[in-house]
């Protein structure tokens, strides 16, 4: 399969062939998720309606975290193997990580504030490596743009994520090591779930959402990375 | 309805968390699909155009 797409002919005729499957599902999905979320789940018993903010902050937070695993995975694929498509992989990855992760620290802070009676607090392991995890995008995005060659480019950048990936761990496990504001896991904890299955459902397929529609922009911006690199060597053969 | 809006008090923080996130969720589709379809054009005209070289000089 990763053999047979490493030809970037190929993965562009896989990808256009299955993009528009991931857009309608992505649709169906968030639309459903959405108004499940917003309509249909029964306020909780300690926060209110406030918890209706669960249903967009923890499918944010998920995927600024398995974003940033795949795009250290294709990094060190492209640093192992010096495939190209990895490297676009990684690239293409990192702006929608960075979304989501913006996302998860917005809506965070406005659960936070009537909750916690704060919208930030420098004190909390959980939001200050969350921060962290947003600057970490936004330095390998900035360190591909400020590197013109492209295979130097991906080696800086790779190297750079695969540094940063050890604040991957810290997030997970900050709520247990410093016990401060951020509640602790109640979803991937051993002993299962302990949040009720009203919520649970229309959480699962809020983060099953998220999850097909980065799919979906992953492969188009991989697609339009591979397009770039094509005019750009068009342009230089033009030129030359 | 109007209690839907007031979401028990805390619409002054579900809403704009909602707006958000659906906001940010657009545009990151709507940048992603506009660069494509621009880089999509401009292989087209250089492929097009190089195409084009290629039979005058022969």
């Amino acid at each position: 399969m990763i053999t047979f797409l490493a030809n970037p002919k190929r993965f562009l005729d896989f990808s256009n062939a299955i993009a528009p499957w991931l857009a309608v599902l992505a649709a169906v999905l968030l639309g459903v998720g959405f108004y499940w979320a917003l309509v249909v789940t029964p306020p909780d018993y300690q926060q209110g309606q406030s918890v209706k903010i669960m249903f967009v902050h923890v499918p944010a937070a998920y995927m600024g975290i398995m974003v940033y695993g795949a795009m250290a995975v294709a990094s060190l694929t492209g640093l192992v193997f010096r495939h190209p498509l990895a490297d676009v992989a990684a690239k293409s990855a990192a702006p929608l990580g960075a979304a989501f992760t913006a996302l998860a620290l917005l809506t965070g802070s406005l659960w936070g504030r009537p909750m916690w009676g704060t919208f930030w607090q420098w004190g909390d392991a959980r939001l200050v490596s969350e921060l962290i995890l947003l600057f970490i995008y936004l330095g390998y995005i900035a360190l591909w743009n400020a590197i013109d060659d492209p295979v130097r480019a991906a080696k800086a950048a790779a190297i750079l994520s695969l540094v940063g990936a050890a604040d991957v761990p810290i997030i997970h496990f900050s709520v247990d090591w410093w016990n401060t504001l951020h509640q602790p896991a109640s979803i991937v904890r051993p002993g299962g779930p302990t949040i009720d299955r009203s919520f649970l459902i229309p959480l699962l397929i809020m983060m099953a959402g998220y999850t097909v529609l980065f799919a979906w922009l992953w492969l188009v911006r991989m697609q339009t990375e591979i397009l770039e690199r094509r005019a750009r060597s068009l342009m230089m053969a033009r030129g030359a | 309805m109007a209690d839907f809006f007031a979401m028990g008090g805390y619409g002054g923080y579900v809403w704009p968390a909602y707006i958000i996130t659906v906001a940010v969720l657009i545009a990151a589709t709507v940048v992603s699909l506009q660069a494509h379809m621009r880089a999509r054009r401009s292989v087209q005209r250089l492929e097009d155009d190089s195409g084009e070289n290629g039979e005058s000089q022969t």
